[in-house]
């Protein structure tokens, strides 16, 4: 896996992200649901996920 | 300690959403002598909000945003409260939260928890947002924390979703909105930094 880059919807994808509504951080910055095949990821980058989940 | 409270005092707080998460997190500020809430549901009380959410019988079949400023200024009558009762999208979180220092989300929708979330994150840079996610069922107290990624602090276990086998129950949901309360005090009282661009990481 050293050396490549995936685009962020790869990446959900490879962490079986299932649920619908997720916040995704890259690097601290805000990556939305349309961006996520034109945003690349690689070695050293940040890369935060949370799901949001129902209720309240 | 007292200019500390005195911060708590002058600051401007948004609630968005007053259901569960939102009437209780009010009321806990409210007594903690919050100056200014700024309130927003479209919704009406019924019946069956009583098992979990801020309200009375007598109040049933008002609008949360009126029933809520009555019961806030009933402990705390110095306490300015705006009340909006309106769907929130994007222009409305910027229009109506424009002065505050923390918005709490406490929406019952993933999509609407993700809407906030993405505009504050995006366009309100500045400030803060403690959003409410995974409250449902009882028990499992150890699950339930706070995790800060930048200026977003998530409170609940991540995982337990409201549905007809998982219902939310008073006393998690308590603690939820309890955490997001306690939160926003420690953001004003020790006059936390959005951090811009790095992330905080915090478990």
């Amino acid at each position: 896996m050293a050396g490549e880059s995936f685009s962020v919807r790869e990446l959900l994808t490879m962490m079986t992200f299932t649920f619908p509504m997720i916040v995704v951080k890259v690097n601290g910055h805000l990556v939305k649901k349309e961006d996520y095949e034109r945003i690349f990821v690689g070695d050293g980058d940040n890369v935060e996920a949370i799901h949001l989940i129902s209720g309240g | 300690m007292k200019s500390k409270l005195e911060k708590l005092r002058d600051t401007c707080i948004g609630i968005a959403g007053c259901g569960g998460l939102g009437s209780n997190c009010a009321m806990a500020l409210a007594r903690a002598g919050v100056g200014r809430l700024v309130i927003a549901d479209f919704d009406v009380v019924s019946r069956e909000n009583l098992d979990r959410q801020y309200y009375f019988l007598d109040q049933v079949g008002e609008k949360k945003v009126v029933a809520l400023r009555e019961n806030l200024r009933r402990v705390n009558p110095d306490i300015v409260i705006e009340a909006h009762d309106l769907r929130l999208g994007p222009d409305e979180v910027l229009r109506i939260f424009k002065d505050c220092q923390v918005i709490v989300e406490a929406f019952d929708r993933a999509d609407m928890k993700l809407m906030i979330i993405e505009t504050v994150t995006e366009r309100m840079a500045d400030r803060f947002i403690v959003a409410g996610s995974g409250l449902a069922g009882y028990g499992r107290n150890n699950d339930l924390r706070t995790r800060r990624l930048g200026n977003l602090f998530i409170c609940g276990d991540e995982t337990s979703e409201v549905s007809e086998e998982l219902p939310p129950l008073a006393p998690r949901v308590a603690v939820v909105a309890a955490l997001q309360a306690n939160q926003v005090l420690e953001i004003v009282m020790d006059d936390l930094e959005p951090a811009s661009g790095e992330d905080v990481w915090d478990e």
